[in-house]
C-alpha cells in the first residue's frame, strides 16, 4: 500500500506546468446547461416512444395496505398498468444478494402490505401519456389498516438510545471539570426536520435491449444503483446499464434509490416498451430522505480568561423504524477546540417518520447551529471577543487522538476574515446599531468539515486525432466534476482543455464512489491523475519504441506532455502524430487511487471562518441578510470558479438554515406539514445580499496525491450559526429552536420590551 | 388532472350562460390557482370555459373619477399601470409582494379575488378538511395552524384568505362588478365579496353559481397616504404572516382571516382621534387565536400601528 | 383538440389533449426538454417560458390556452455554438451548478429586463419612482426562480455582465 509520503513526490498536477490547475476556467458542461441540452434522466429520448409512470403515496404513516381497487384505473384510457404489492411482478426479498459482491441488495419496489411512513409508494400507474397516467392515479382506490403513529421525537428524547456498535467518547473527566470551570453555560438547541428539496424530483427512464435493462436514473452513485436493481431485477449486474450524466442537484438526497429506478425497470420489462417515472414535488417531500431534526446540548466551561476546561455535545435524533442513519450532529466538535475534559455523543429514537438520511454537510451542518453559538453565549458571558475565545482554544493537535493535523489554517481564516469583513466596526452590546427600519448587527462562527479519500479508479484514452478521453463511473451534481476531471487530464497530458472529453455517469465505465461528502473531487480527481500518469507511461513507452518518432530511442521518463506536443527536448511532435501512426487504434488505460495506509496518522478536515451582517426588524421580527463572508482552507482548488460557486452555495444553504428551513410533523398523521415549495421555504434570489468566499493558498499533501480537499459542505458548516449570532447582535434575541422565524424572534423582542 | 372539455367563451354574459348549464364547469383565466389544485385533484371541472381572451383586461377611468380593472387584466398590467401607480400606490405595492413576476404576467384580477387558501391541509388531500371535502373535519384546528386566521374564524375552518390585491382593493373600498348567468349584473364591495367560513367554508365568496366577475372598480382615492406592508417568512415568493393595506384613514388586514378584513373596528378608532396603536388594539379586541398563531395578534398590532404612522408622513 | 403555436419560430399546428400544460407539450409532445420541471406548481420558476415576450411558468398554464400564441423557450435564445449574451453571462459568471434551474433563469432574465425597461414596478422600486437597474431591484425581480444550488450572487453577476453587454449590443429573444 502505499504511503502519505508517496504523494508528495512531484507529479503534473503538483508541477502545473500550464497553469490549469486552479484556474477559474467556465464549466465544461456549461454550454449545454445555459442552452437546455444537457439531458436529465427524464429527458432522454429512448429509442421508442415511452409510457409515463405514475407512483402513489401511502395515506397514512404506519399500518398496512388492505385492499386496493384498480378497476376504475385499469380502465382509465390508455392506461396500460396498475401495480400496488397485490400484483407487481415478483421480486427478491429487500437486501438479498445473488451476487455476494453486489454493493447494494435488492430494494424491491411495492414490497409487501406494510406501510413504513407517511408517502410510502403503495401503487403505481403507467398510461401511454402523462394526463392519462395522472388522471388513472385518481381511481386508484386504497384501504388501508391504519396504526398509531410513534412520530413524536421530542416526546420520545428519554428513550433515545445508543445509536448501534457506538459509544460516547470521553476524554478527560468531563463532569468535574465542567462543575470546577469558572464560567459555565450550558444551553440546549433544535433544529428541524429539513428537505434537499433538488429542483430535479428523482426520475429515471428505462428500457429494455434483450436481457440487458438500459436505465437513465438521476443518483449520486453509480454502482449501488446499477447491482441494486441488477438485484432487485434478478438479473446479472452487467445486465443493467445505468447512466447519470446530468443530475440536477443531490446534496445527500439521491445518494441511494428510490423506487421510480425498479419500477421504471419493472414496467419496461413487462410492457415491452421504455417507461419513465418521476417524482412528483410533494412526494419528494416525504418519499425521499430528510434531514433529521436534532436536539444539541451543549456545555462549556472555561476559566476566565477564556481558556476551555470542559467540553459536551450531546445530540438526540431520529430515524425511521426500519432505518439505520444517525445524524452526527456532535462529530465535528471532537476535532475543533482544546479542552482537557470533554464529552460527545449521540442518541438515537426510531419513529414511523419517513426515512432520515445524509442531507449537505450531514453532522456539521445541524452541529455548528448550538456550538458555534455556544461559543457565540460564552464570549459574551467572559467579555471576550468571539474570535479571540477561538483563537485561544485552537488546539495544536488533535484535541481527542493527539493526531497531527495534515494542514490546519483555521486561525488565518478566522483573522482575515475578521479583516475583510470589518469585524473591528461590531459593537460587542446588541441592539446598538440601526440603519432605517433595521436593527443590524454582525455574526461569526467557524467551519470545520472533515476530509476523504474512498477507493477510485477511472480510465484515460487517447484517441488517433490526439484527443484525451477520460471514462469514470463517477457523477456530478452541479459540484463541477466535468469540469475539475478536464483540468486534471489536460494539465496531466499536456493537452488544452479543448482537447479533452470528459464521460461520466455509466456504470460500464470504472467505478468511483459518487458525490457525496465532498469526496468527490479528492476521490475522483486522483483516480483521474493516477490514470493520466499512466497515460503518459504508455505514450512515452510508444515514443521511444516508435521508430517513426523523433523521440525514438530517448528514454521514457524524458518525454513530456505540453500544447499537445510530445518531446525530448528538442525533438518533439504531437500528440496525434504519434498516435495516428504509431496507435491508430488509440491507447487506453486505466488508474486507481485508494487511501494510504498511514493516512489515518493525521487529522485532515477542512476549515473556515464566516463572518454574517443582518438586519433584524424589530417590529416584525423578520430577518434580511445582508452580507455574508467566509474565509476558507481546504487544500489546493483545482478550479477557483467552481470552488467559490461551491462554498457560496454552502454558506447560503446555512442562512436558509437558520432562518427558514424546516418541516414541521404532525404528530397525529405522521407526515411533515411542508409538501411543496410554496410551504417548504429554501431561500430565494431577494433573501441573499452580498456573498463572498475567500480560499486560501493550501496545499495539504497528506489528503491525496494533488494535496487537494473538499469544498462541498465546508461552506454550509457554521454559516447558519454566524447568521444566529449575527441576529443575537443585532436585536440582543437568542432563538435556539430553528429556524429563526419571525414568530419566534417577535416573541423575544416582546420580551425584551422592544 | 382528470378529464375535462374546453371552452373559449365569446362574451361574458355568454360564459356566465355556459358556466350555469354545464355541470362541473369552471372559468379559467390565468389558471394560476385552478390548475394548481386541479393537478393535486383538489379541484375537479369537468368543463373549463376559457375567459382569457374576453374583451374584459382594460383599465379605464371611470365617470366619477375612480378606475375600472377589467377582470381579466393581469396583476403585473395593474400593478405597472401608471395611473394606479400614481392615485392607487397600495394596490400597486399590494400586488407585487405576491406571488412572483412570472405568476403576476399570468394571474388576473378576478382570478387572484376569488384564489384559494393556502392553508397546508386544504392541500394536502390525505387528510380532513371541511373546505376541500366538507364534514370531514378540519386538521389545522388542532394542527400545525401557524398561519391560521385570528379573526372570523370557525370550529369548521381556521383558513385564512391568501391574496394580496384584494386587501388593498378593500382598504380603498373597490366593488366587484358581476354578470350572472341570466345576463344580469350587479356590484358587491370586495369587502362583501368573500364570505365567513361559519358552517360551510366550502362556499368561499357570495357569488351564485355560474356569475362571473368582469372588472373591479376602485372609487376615487381617499385623501391621505396609503401604503402597503406584509410580513412573511422570507424575502418574497411567499403567503404572508399577515399584512396591512391603508389608504387615507381606511385600513384592511391580510392572511388574518378567511377573507381580507377590513378594520373597521380601527378604522372608527382613528376617525374618533385614536393613535395608530390604540386604533389596532381596538380591532384586536375582536381576534382570537389558538396557540401556535398567538403571535400573529401582536405582529397585527406592531405592523398596523407603524403602517399607519408611516402613511401619516407619507400623506 | 387543434391548437396552433408558434415555437422559437416555427409554426406548429397540434393536436392536444386539452390537460395538457405548455411545459408538457414543449417537454414530452415535442421534446423541447430544455424548461424544466421543478415543482410543476408555479413554486420554482425552472419552467419560465416567454410567451408573446412576456415571462410565465409554462407548467401552470394549458398548451391548448396558447392557440395563435408565439412561445420562446431556451432552444429559441441561443445554441451551443451561438449562445445569447445572457447565455454567455450565465457560463462566464459560473451562475449555475446543476443547471436544472438554468433554462428557466435565463428565460426569465430576458422577460425580466424587458420589465424593468417597462417600467413595471417591484416591491424594490420605490413609489411613484420608476424601477432601476440596480443589485437590489434584480434580486426581488429574479426571486421567482429557484436555484437550489444557490447560485444566487453569480446569477447577480451574469445579469449585470448581460446588461453590459445588451447596452453594447442590444440583444433579442
Amino acid at each position: 500500500m502505499t504511503s502519505v509520503h508517496d504523494w508528495a513526490a512531484p507529479n503534473p498536477v503538483s508541477t502545473n506546468r500550464s497553469g490549469l490547475i486552479g484556474k477559474p476556467v467556465d464549466r465544461y458542461e456549461g454550454p449545454l446547461k445555459v442552452t437546455g441540452t444537457a439531458p436529465y434522466a427524464y429527458e432522454v429520448q429512448p429509442p421508442s416512444p415511452p409510457a409515463y409512470g405514475v407512483m402513489i403515496g401511502a395515506e397514512i404513516a404506519t399500518g398496512r395496505l388492505t385492499g386496493a381497487d384498480i378497476a376504475e384505473a385499469e380502465a382509465a384510457p390508455g392506461v396500460l398498468a396498475v401495480w400496488t404489492h397485490f400484483n407487481v411482478p415478483a421480486q427478491p426479498p429487500r437486501g438479498a444478494k445473488a451476487h455476494p459482491r453486489s454493493t447494494a441488495g435488492s430494494n424491491p419496489a411495492l414490497e409487501n402490505d406494510k406501510v413504513a411512513y407517511f408517502g410510502q409508494p403503495v401503487a403505481f400507474v403507467v398510461a401511454d401519456t402523462l394526463e392519462n397516467a395522472v388522471s388513472a392515479s385518481h381511481l386508484v382506490k386504497l384501504t388501508y389498516a391504519a396504526e398509531t403513529p410513534d412520530v413524536d421525537f421530542r416526546a420520545r428524547l428519554e428513550d433515545a438510545g445508543q445509536p448501534p456498535g457506538e459509544q460516547d467518547v470521553e476524554i478527560g473527566d468531563f463532569a468535574s471539570g465542567f462543575t470546577a470551570a469558572e464560567v459555565q453555560l450550558d444551553e440546549t438547541w433544535s433544529t428541524p426536520i429539513q428537505n434537499h428539496c433538488q429542483m430535479e424530483p428523482c426520475a429515471t427512464l428505462a428500457w429494455w435491449e434483450g436481457e440487458k435493462c438500459i436505465v437513465h436514473t438521476s443518483i449520486q452513485m453509480v454502482k449501488p444503483a446499477q447491482h441494486g436493481l441488477a438485484e432487485t431485477l434478478g438479473i446479472g449486474r452487467d445486465d443493467v446499464h445505468l447512466l447519470t450524466r446530468y443530475i440536477g442537484g443531490g446534496f445527500g438526497g439521491k445518494g441511494g434509490t428510490y423506487d421510480d429506478l425498479a419500477l421504471a425497470a419493472l414496467a419496461a420489462r413487462a410492457l415491452g416498451r421504455p417507461v419513465k417515472v418521476a417524482f412528483t414535488r410533494q412526494q419528494m417531500m416525504n418519499a425521499t430522505i430528510h434531514r433529521p431534526a436534532t436536539v444539541q446540548r451543549v456545555r462549556l466551561g472555561a476559566k476566565k480568561d477564556g481558556t476551555l476546561d470542559a467540553f459536551s455535545m450531546m445530540t438526540w435524533t431520529h430515524c425511521n423504524r426500519n432505518g439505520n442513519f444517525t445524524e452526527h450532529a456532535s462529530n465535528f466538535a471532537r476535532a475543533l477546540y482544546a479542552a482537557p475534559n470533554r464529552l460527545t455523543g449521540h442518541r438515537l429514537v426510531r419513529l414511523d417518520l419517513p426515512v432520515a438520511g445524509p442531507m449537505r454537510a450531514p453532522g456539521e451542518a445541524s452541529g455548528t447551529m448550538s456550538l458555534e453559538c455556544a461559543m457565540d453565549e460564552l464570549a459574551e458571558k467572559l467579555g471576550l471577543d468571539p474570535v479571540e475565545l477561538r483563537i485561544k482554544n485552537e488546539p495544536p493537535v488533535d484535541p481527542e487522538n493527539g493526531r497531527p493535523f495534515s494542514m490546519r489554517q483555521m486561525v488565518r481564516c478566522l483573522k482575515e476574515g475578521a479583516q475583510l469583513f470589518g469585524w473591528d466596526r461590531r459593537l460587542p452590546t446588541p441592539g446598538l446599531v440601526r440603519d432605517g427600519r433595521w436593527l443590524v448587527g454582525m455574526g461569526m462562527a467557524a467551519a470545520i468539515r472533515g476530509n476523504f479519500l474512498l477507493p477510485a479508479k477511472c480510465g484515460f484514452s487517447v484517441e488517433p486525432d490526439g484527443t484525451i478521453v477520460v471514462r469514470q463511473g463517477m457523477t456530478d451534481i452541479g459540484t463541477g466534476t466535468y469540469t475539475v476531471l478536464a483540468q486534471i487530464a489536460a494539465e496531466t497530458l499536456g493537452v488544452p482543455l479543448g482537447q479533452v472529453r470528459v464521460e461520466i455517469g455509466d456504470s460500464e465505465m470504472p467505478p468511483a464512489p459518487g458525490s457525496g461528502g465532498q469526496f468527490g473531487a479528492a476521490t475522483a480527481g486522483s483516480a483521474a491523475l493516477m490514470a493520466g500518469m499512466n497515460l503518459r507511461k504508455a505514450i512515452a513507452a510508444l515514443a521511444v519504441g516508435d521508430p517513426g518518432s523523433p523521440l525514438h530511442g530517448g528514454s521514457p521518463d524524458e518525454v513530456t506532455f505540453q500544447d499537445g506536443v510530445v518531446a525530448i527536448s528538442n525533438r518533439s511532435e504531437t500528440l496525434s502524430d504519434l498516435i495516428q501512426r504509431a496507435a491508430p487504434a488509440g491507447i487506453a488505460v486505466e488508474g486507481e487511487i485508494r487511501p494510504a495506509a498511514d493516512a489515518r496518522e493525521w487529522s485532515t478536515q477542512t476549515y473556515g471562518a464566516h463572518y454574517v451582517e443582518v438586519g433584524v426588524d424589530p417590529i416584525t421580527g423578520e430577518v434580511r441578510v445582508r452580507r455574508m463572508l467566509g474565509v476558507f482552507a481546504a487544500g489546493r482548488i483545482i478550479n477557483a470558479k467552481t470552488a467559490r460557486s461551491q462554498l457560496t452555495g454552502g454558506m447560503i444553504w446555512g442562512a436558509a438554515s437558520a432562518l427558514t428551513e424546516a418541516n414541521p410533523v404532525d404528530v397525529r398523521y405522521g407526515s411533515l406539514l411542508n409538501q411543496d415549495l410554496a410551504q417548504y421555504l429554501v431561500p430565494v434570489q431577494a433573501d441573499i445580499g452580498e456573498v463572498e468566499a475567500i480560499i486560501l493558498d493550501e496545499v495539504d499533501d497528506k489528503a491525496n496525491p494533488m494535496g487537494i480537499k473538499g469544498v462541498g459542505e465546508l461552506g454550509n458548516s457554521g454559516a447558519g450559526a454566524a447568521v444566529a449570532n449575527a441576529v443575537y447582535n443585532a436585536c440582543g434575541v437568542r432563538v435556539r429552536d430553528y429556524p429563526i422565524s419571525p414568530d419566534k424572534l417577535l416573541a423575544g423582542l416582546i420580551a425584551q420590551g422592544m | 388532472m382528470r378529464p375535462f372539455t374546453y371552452e373559449r367563451a365569446t362574451s361574458a354574459a355568454g360564459a356566465a350562460k355556459a358556466a350555469a348549464l354545464t355541470r362541473g364547469a369552471r372559468f379559467i383565466a390565468g389558471g394560476t390557482n385552478l390548475l394548481d389544485l386541479m393537478k393535486l385533484d383538489i379541484e375537479r371541472p369537468t368543463h373549463l370555459i376559457d375567459v382569457s381572451r374576453l374583451p374584459m383586461a382594460a383599465i379605464a377611468a371611470t365617470a366619477e373619477g375612480g378606475l375600472s380593472l377589467g377582470a381579466a387584466a393581469t396583476n403585473s398590467d395593474v400593478a405597472a399601470n401608471a395611473e394606479i401607480r400614481a392615485r392607487y400606490p397600495v394596490l400597486s405595492e399590494a400586488i407585487v409582494a405576491g406571488g412572483s413576476p412570472q405568476l403576476r404576467n399570468k394571474a388576473t384580477v378576478g382570478g387572484n379575488l376569488l384564489q384559494r387558501t393556502r392553508c397546508a391541509y386544504f392541500y394536502d388531500t390525505s387528510k380532513p378538511c371541511n373546505k376541500r371535502a366538507p364534514g370531514s373535519g378540519c386538521s389545522a384546528l388542532e394542527g400545525l395552524n401557524r398561519n391560521a386566521a385570528i379573526f372570523g374564524a370557525s370550529p369548521h375552518c381556521i383558513a385564512t384568505h391568501p391574496s394580496d390585491m384584494s386587501v388593498a382593493l378593500v382598504a380603498l373600498g373597490a366593488r366587484v362588478e358581476l354578470v350572472s348567468p341570466s345576463g344580469d349584473t350587479r356590484t358587491l364591495p370586495v369587502a362583501d365579496l368573500h364570505r365567513l367560513p361559519g358552517e360551510t367554508p366550502q362556499i368561499e365568496t357570495e357569488l351564485i353559481p355560474g356569475e362571473l366577475i368582469t372588472a373591479v372598480v376602485l372609487p376615487p382615492p381617499p385623501a391621505g397616504g396609503q401604503l402597503y406592508r406584509k410580513v412573511r417568512d422570507r424575502a418574497s415568493y411567499a403567503g404572508g404572516l399577515a399584512s396591512v393595506a391603508v389608504a387615507g384613514g381606511q385600513v384592511a388586514l391580510g392572511m388574518v382571516a378567511h377573507k381580507p378584513w377590513r378594520a373597521a373596528a380601527a378604522e372608527a378608532a382613528l376617525a374618533a382621534g385614536a393613535s395608530p396603536a390604540e386604533a389596532i388594539a381596538k380591532e384586536l379586541e375582536g381576534a382570537s387565536s389558538l396557540g401556535r398563531n398567538d403571535f400573529k395578534v401582536p405582529l397585527v398590532a406592531r405592523l398596523t400601528a407603524a403602517a399607519i404612522s408611516e402613511v401619516k408622513g407619507r400623506g | 383538440m387543434r391548437t396552433t403555436i408558434t415555437v422559437n419560430g416555427d409554426m406548429r399546428a397540434l393536436d392536444l389533449d386539452p390537460r395538457m400544460t405548455l411545459l408538457d407539450m414543449l417537454r414530452e409532445h415535442l421534446k423541447l426538454t430544455g424548461a424544466k420541471k421543478g415543482c410543476d406548481h408555479g413554486q420554482c420558476g425552472a419552467c419560465t417560458v416567454l410567451v408573446n415576450g412576456v415571462r410565465i411558468n409554462s407548467c401552470l398554464s394549458l398548451a391548448v390556452m396558447h392557440d395563435g400564441d408565439e412561445v420562446t423557450s431556451i432552444e429559441g435564445v441561443g445554441t451551443a455554438d451561438k449562445l445569447h449574451p445572457v447565455q454567455v453571462a450565465f457560463l462566464n459568471q459560473d451562475a449555475f451548478q446543476c443547471g436544472y434551474c438554468t433554462p428557466g433563469q435565463i428565460c426569465s432574465t430576458l422577460g425580466m429586463l424587458r420589465e424593468l425597461d417597462a417600467g413595471v414596478p417591484s416591491q424594490e422600486t420605490p413609489p411613484g419612482a420608476a424601477p432601476v437597474f440596480s443589485e437590489a431591484e434584480i434580486r426581488e425581480r429574479m426571486s421567482g426562480n429557484i436555484c437550489r444550488c444557490t447560485a444566487y450572487p453569480q446569477i447577480i453577476e451574469a445579469i449585470k455582465q448581460a446588461r453590459e453587454a445588451q447596452s453594447l449590443q442590444g440583444f433579442g429573444a
